[in-house]
């Protein structure tokens, strides 16, 4: 029992600290990388305008067309069954928000705990339907190379892990909470440098697409 | 032109990567939605055709040059580099099966305008030798004799001549202070001279003052197909100089798909500085002359008609609803294309891959998408407002037998003006 306290005491604080600086210190590099190469602007007259049309974009990529739609239902299906899971367990597990308020100073409301660990199993199930999809389907499985799989890991562990611990399937207890945040600190280290990364440049890139198309006047 | 080189497309791809472009490839979680956008895909089933695959050499030189972590990668010899091999591979994904008609750039979940980086690879593969020789030819020939198809202005103003003495009609040539200048397209000049004297029809209702322009009539732009912005820009200048020259208030793109993109959009910015002149596309033009009233039309057709959006026209130019508003001047049983608009599907023959015989057999396949899209409708015309897609399209149903007239919306228009009295 001391073994795995000391091991959780560790992944609560240097471990922690660690992790999370690299993960800031990794965003702002990779988000300068991105930035700094800037963007010409165009001496073309416009026919509309970009910074709105933009934000427009950034919201509605969120949705996909019919006809998308119908011709890949798996893929899309599986992605907003894995991030609304996902969100949920991260954003709504009250004990979560706890650990956020303590040390930001501010919280918000949780869920109750059934509906957030049936978020969660429909995230988990979700993420292992995506894996399938990315085996079996030959565009998936043509374009994806071994970061698509170490993303999908790092994804799935603080998940798995999250729900075993909750549940106590794993013993002792702090040994669970300590596998947990740990799986969170590699998710959390790797993050930058990997295609987790599209979590914060999706927004870029959709703003970059609905502000050229605007410029054009055209709503994409 | 400067000799190609490895190192020089290396350069070139390097030198296109931008903002855009690294927050377009780190954003990638390769889901492949981009593929079911894409006829090329959707038509072969192939996935090697996904369109952000035929990225992978400027997305290497992006991850190579402007990422700390394939820095890193390559300082530990774990990258794989661009080789001359794989931009030979690659030159069939680039050009023989994409016509940048950037559907997949409207659907892709996380944004990413894939017809922009596919343009702006093009640029790495003309300067290290990767582009299609037909292609490079049409090009060579554009700027030497001053059109893609190698017609100089003779043969135009024998068209002139001939369209002049059948009609009765003037077309204006080389006049210095009218207000319109409208561009051709050589397909139209030698497949479809009926465009001109529709010009001339529709013009001398609305009594508008315009002009051809003997140095500068050719609108296509084989630069921005091939992706040579040096060729680019000394095609746009050539028009830049004729409308400067006769002092004109527009410059009228023809009905061409990337003619239009490439004085539209791209123009100002190759020769880097505004037109003191506007720009814009035929039918946008008529649809103004449509709504001051300055041009009516009589006796609608019945006939169900169903119009194909040009890409670069309706997607990547934003002319959408004027050529509804015009085709309700002409006809009254007019029916959509299931995804028309920005949505619609390529004819499977535009950014140079119409010109590219490599790509024939393919481009035929493909057009099975349109062909479908078209019976759908139950259509027994077909307009479109671009002198490729028409050509493109009227091969495609030949190739499927399927009979079909197809017809340009501006003659469409002319046809059913009102007869002067």
């Amino acid at each position: 029992m001391t073994e795995s306290m000391d091991f959780l005491l560790w992944t609560r604080g240097t471990a922690f600290d660690v992790a999370v600086t690299i993960f800031v210190i990794g965003i702002i590099i990779r988000l300068f990388e991105i930035i700094s190469l800037g963007r010409e602007e165009s001496l073309a007259e416009p026919k509309g305008t970009e910074f709105l049309p933009g934000l427009k974009t950034v919201l509605s990529r969120s949705f996909p067309d019919g006809g998308t739609f119908k011709r890949q239902p798996l893929t899309i299906i599986a992605g907003y069954v894995f991030h609304v899971g996902l969100l949920i367990s991260l954003l709504l597990f009250i004990p979560h928000i706890e650990l956020f308020s303590q040390t930001f100073g501010f919280g918000w409301p949780g869920l109750p705990n059934p509906i957030v660990d049936a978020a969660a199993v429909l995230g988990i199930v979700g993420l292992l339907a995506a894996l399938w999809n990315r085996l079996t389907n030959p565009v998936m499985r043509m374009l994806s190379d071994k970061e698509d799989y170490l993303v999908w890991i790092l994804t799935f562990l603080p998940m798995l892990t999250g729900y075993l611990a909750y549940h106590r399937m794993i013993n002792p207890y702090p040994l669970a909470m300590g596998l947990h945040i740990l799986s969170i600190e590699l998710l959390l280290v790797l993050f930058p440098f990997t295609k987790l990364m599209h979590a914060f440049t999706l927004f870029l890139a959709r703003w970059y697409n609905g502000a050229m198309s605007g410029h054009r006047g055209v709503e994409s | 032109m400067t000799e190609a080189t490895l190192e020089r497309g290396l350069n070139a791809f390097k030198e296109q990567v931008d903002a855009p472009v690294a927050a377009f490839f780190s954003s990638c979680i390769s889901c492949g939605m981009c593929a079911e956008a894409c006829l090329f895909y959707t038509e072969t089933g192939d996935p090697k055709y996904t369109p952000i695959r035929k990225l992978e050499p400027l997305r290497r030189v992006w991850e190579q040059e402007y990422t700390l972590v394939g820095k890193l990668k390559m300082a530990l010899g774990l990258v794989e580099p661009v080789t001359d091999e794989l931009l030979q591979e690659w030159q069939e994904l680039l050009y023989d099966s994409c016509t940048m008609c950037a559907r997949c750039s409207m659907v892709c979940p996380v944004g990413n305008d894939i017809a922009y980086m596919v343009r702006k690879a093009r640029e790495g593969m003309v300067a290290s030798g990767n582009s299609p020789d037909d292609v490079k030819a049409a090009a060579e020939r554009a700027v030497r004799i001053g059109s893609p198809m190698g017609l100089r202005y003779k043969a135009l103003a024998a068209q002139i001549r001939h369209i002049e003495a059948d009609s009765g009609l003037t077309i204006p040539m080389d006049v210095e202070g009218a207000d319109y200048m409208p561009l051709l397209s050589s397909m139209e000049v030698i497949n479809f001279p009926e465009y001109i004297e529709s010009l001339a029809r529709i013009f001398k209702q609305a009594g508008i003052s315009w002009t051809l322009c003997s140095d500068a009539f050719e609108a296509t732009n084989t630069g921005i197909q091939i992706g040579s912005s040096d060729i680019a820009r000394e095609l746009v200048q050539r028009i830049v100089d004729g409308a400067e020259k006769l002092k004109v208030k527009y410059v009228i793109a023809p009905e061409c798909g990337h003619a239009y993109t490439s004085i539209r959009w791209d123009g100002p910015n190759l020769i880097d500085r505004p037109f003191p002149f506007k720009v814009l596309h035929i039918l946008e033009l008529l649809d103004e002359l449509r709504a001051s009233g300055r041009i009516k039309t009589e006796n609608l057709s019945n006939e169900r008609m169903t119009f194909h959006d040009p890409c670069s026209i309706a997607r990547k130019g934003g002319v959408i609803e004027s050529p509804r508003k015009l085709m309700e001047m002409v006809n009254s049983n007019f029916v959509e294309m299931k995804d028309h608009g920005k949505l619609n599907w390529c004819c499977g023959g535009g950014g140079g891959v119409s010109a590219n015989t490599d790509a024939e057999e393919l481009r035929l396949k493909v057009f099975k998408r349109k062909k479908d899209q078209i019976e759908e409708t139950g259509a027994t015309r077909l307009v479109t407002a671009c002198a490729n897609c028409r050509l493109v399209i009227e091969e495609g149903l030949e190739q499927y037998s399927v009979e079909l007239p197809l017809e340009g919306l501006t003659e469409l228009v002319a046809q059913h003006l009102v007869e002067d009295k």
